[in-house]
């Protein structure tokens, strides 16, 4: 018997916005002058928010952070898609994204200020708590999106990663099981190329991370990250699959972490200068700016103002980061559970 | 005169069934999922005929990925749902360790006090059954020792019944440990039986000679050895821990505040185990009450055996309760 093909697979990338500042037109989302100029605003603000948490840590004045330089696009973008009733399941570099949905941004200097009472979001968001341990925020977006279509209410799960991340099991598993349940869910991996010291080649040996959903039978595809208007593009159409009950997603966002991968890490010991000075000219930023000058939005002085205003608005947050009272001790305590054992109580009573 | 609601014979197996089931009738926020727990009816057979009752969105089969479902399970409680977790048995949970301790016993905390995760994770656990080395173990000791999770181990068919609500209206994590052996257990069932409180120890047998202090399978031959020891005329206080994180220190200190001797029994390795916690507390609570040290009676420090005869001897048994309680009797 010959031998026969069962399937083949093609992945996709997508770019929408090129490094000039030009735009496929056909490709490009429908987005209002006050959109594109309220992205530009967001980017600007994270950009602002992650120079200042920098800033703060090497002060003293901030526990050691993850800087998102470079990723504002990928973050900004997905962001910008989400109807206010979905949920965004986040790792630990996405504070572009919790910027873009209006997280009080003095709650993100408190968290990274060593206060995880920074971590509780308000209200109006579905947003889960930053989470630090590698990938085991997957299977939580998976769980909630199966509580979704059990409720069969139309909110869809965001899920947020990082390359590393889908090295482990719990990427494997969470996109398996979403694939087998058809659960509304969208799973963002942001691939900035390094987990700390390891580079992308030596994570995997797949050419992209995208490919990685056809294994779980799901779609995958892969946007340029640094392109903001291919982020929305994918993460819209990927949402709008998902609430009509098309099933997940993987969206690889193509980028690169150009700072440190945190605040306690030297990057230059593993990395070349040419490789960070060929994705600085690839910056996000300068690439939206170019587009919006072409189209009359942006020129030197609103870059400048909207600049100034960003830096106001951190100016702000870290007083009110700076002013909250410190958290008391008993807090620890009463934060492990609805009920507290005897010999915790009297462990608080010690401290 | 009220009339007493009738006793009925039933098995564990089936008081843990009839309580999932009176818990997806009373909360459509319930649902329980798995390996194997829709189709086959669960591995123990405890979920059969539920699927066809309550369809597979709440009786929900997964892939073999304890990591996902474990951890689906935290995200269905973090979207409101009282999600019941089945893990097929203790030694598989290991691979869902990551998301009990780092995530479901954490959120609370790493959220600032946002998030509580009311999740129920349920597994079997223990040696008995000939499953060997990688199937049998009793880690519920390494459970017990994760602030923010809480760890039950019902060993009663009355608590098999009742337990597993009132972990569902516990906003925080809980672990049911449900010893394989006792599965086929019967017993009298109260027709009215229901929820019961899960903070308390309960002494299931009073004694004056010495108190035998042990959880899960362990209490029914703890039981049996009391009996036995009473012929003798030796007579044994037994407790059921039933709660083994928070522990109910004030149970088995009021009950050797009385016989001065205590025995623990456990099915987990000596070396680090609950055992040793709960003997380290007498010692820093009831020292001076005691006329002996405590003595406890664990497993062999070895992966539980395949072979029956051996399997047998690795685990405490009647015979060595027996003998243990004879020589701390006789000893003062």
């Amino acid at each position: 018997m010959p031998e026969t093909t069962l399937a083949s697979h093609a992945i996709h990338r997508l770019e929408i916005l090129g490094e000039d500042g030009d735009v496929d037109k056909a490709l490009m989302p429908e987005l209002s002058d006050e959109r594109i100029v309220r992205m530009y605003e967001m980017m600007v603000l994270a950009r602002s928010f992650d120079e200042r948490a920098v800033t703060l840590q090497r002060e003293g004045r901030l526990g050691t952070y993850p800087p998102i330089l470079g990723q504002e696009a990928a973050q900004v973008g997905s962001a910008s898609a989400l109807l206010p009733c979905d949920w965004v399941v986040p790792s630990f570099r996405e504070m572009g994204v919790h910027i873009t949905l209006g997280y009080p941004i003095h709650r993100l200097f408190q968290y990274w200020g060593g206060d995880e009472r920074g971590q509780r979001g308000p209200e109006s968001l579905n947003i889960l708590p930053i989470c630090v341990a590698v990938g085991t925020q997957i299977p939580h977006g998976v769980g909630i999106a199966m509580a979704a279509r059990y409720r069969r209410d139309p909110a869809v799960v965001c899920t947020y990663f990082g390359d590393g991340a889908t090295s482990k099991g719990d990427f494997h598993e969470g996109l398996n099981m979403a694939g087998v349940f058809k659960l509304p869910a969208v799973f963002i991996c942001q691939n900035n190329q390094w987990a700390i010291s390891v580079p992308l080649k030596q994570q995997t040996a797949a050419a992209t991370i995208a490919q990685k959903g056809v294994a779980y039978g799901i779609d995958g595809i892969q946007v340029d990250g640094n392109d903001i208007f291919a982020v929305y593009r994918a993460t819209s159409d990927a949402l709008a699959k998902a609430r009509s009950g098309g099933g997940p997603t993987l969206i690889e966002c193509l980028t690169y972490r150009i700072a440190d991968h945190t605040t306690a890490d030297d990057a230059g010991r593993y990395r070349t200068p040419d490789e960070v000075a060929t994705w600085r000219r690839k910056d996000p930023l300068l690439r939206l700016e170019r587009f919006m000058a072409g189209r009359g939005l942006w020129d030197d002085d609103v870059g400048r103002r909207v600049r100034e205003e960003a830096v106001a608005e951190i100016d702000r947050a870290v007083l009110a980061m700076e002013s909250a009272p410190q958290p008391e001790a008993e807090e620890m305590f009463t934060n492990t559970g609805a009920t507290l054992s005897r010999r915790q109580i009297r462990q608080m009573e010690v401290i | 005169m009220s009339e007493q609601p009738e006793a009925r014979i039933t098995t564990y197996r089936e008081a843990v069934r009839e309580a999932i089931r009176e818990a997806l009738m009373k909360d459509e926020r319930v649902f329980l999922m798995g390996e194997d727990v829709g189709h086959y009816g669960g591995c123990y057979a405890v979920s059969k005929g539920l699927l066809a009752e309550f369809g597979p969105e709440r009786i929900r089969d997964t892939p073999l990925s304890e990591s996902a479902f474990v951890g689906a399970g935290i995200g269905a409680a973090l979207g409101g749902m009282r999600p019941i977790v089945e893990v097929m048995t203790v030694n598989f949970s290991l691979l869902a360790l990551d998301q009990i301790l780092n995530n479901a016993a954490t959120l609370l905390h790493m959220s600032g006090g946002q998030f509580n995760v009311p999740l129920v994770i349920r597994m079997a656990t223990g040696a008995g059954k000939q499953l060997a080395a990688q199937h049998a173990h009793s880690l519920e000791g390494w459970y017990a020792h994760i602030p923010g999770i809480r760890v039950l181990s019902p060993a009663t068919i009355e608590d098999a019944r009742g337990m597993l609500w009132s972990a569902l209206l516990n906003p925080d994590p809980v672990i049911i440990f449900e010893n394989n052996t006792l599965y086929n257990l019967e017993g009298e069932l109260p027709a009215d039986a229901g929820a019961v409180d899960i903070d308390r120890a309960r002494v299931l047998r009073h004694g004056e000679a010495l108190t035998i202090i042990t959880y899960s399978a362990s209490l029914h031959k703890s039981l049996e050895a009391a009996e036995r020891l009473a012929l003798e005329g030796i007579e044994a206080e037994v407790i059921d821990l039933r709660t083994l994180r928070p522990l109910d220190d004030a149970t088995y200190l009021a009950s050797i505040a009385k016989t001065h001797r205590a025995l623990i029994v456990d099915e987990g390795w000596r070396s680090g185990s609950i055992s040793a916690e709960i003997s380290a507390r007498i010692m820093e609570q009831a020292f001076y009450d005691l006329d002996l040290p405590v003595s406890r009676l664990c497993s062999a420090e070895v992966p539980i055996p395949y072979a029956k005869h051996l399997e047998d001897a690795a685990i405490p048994q009647v015979d060595s309760i027996m003998a243990e309680a004879r020589r701390m009797v006789r000893h003062g």
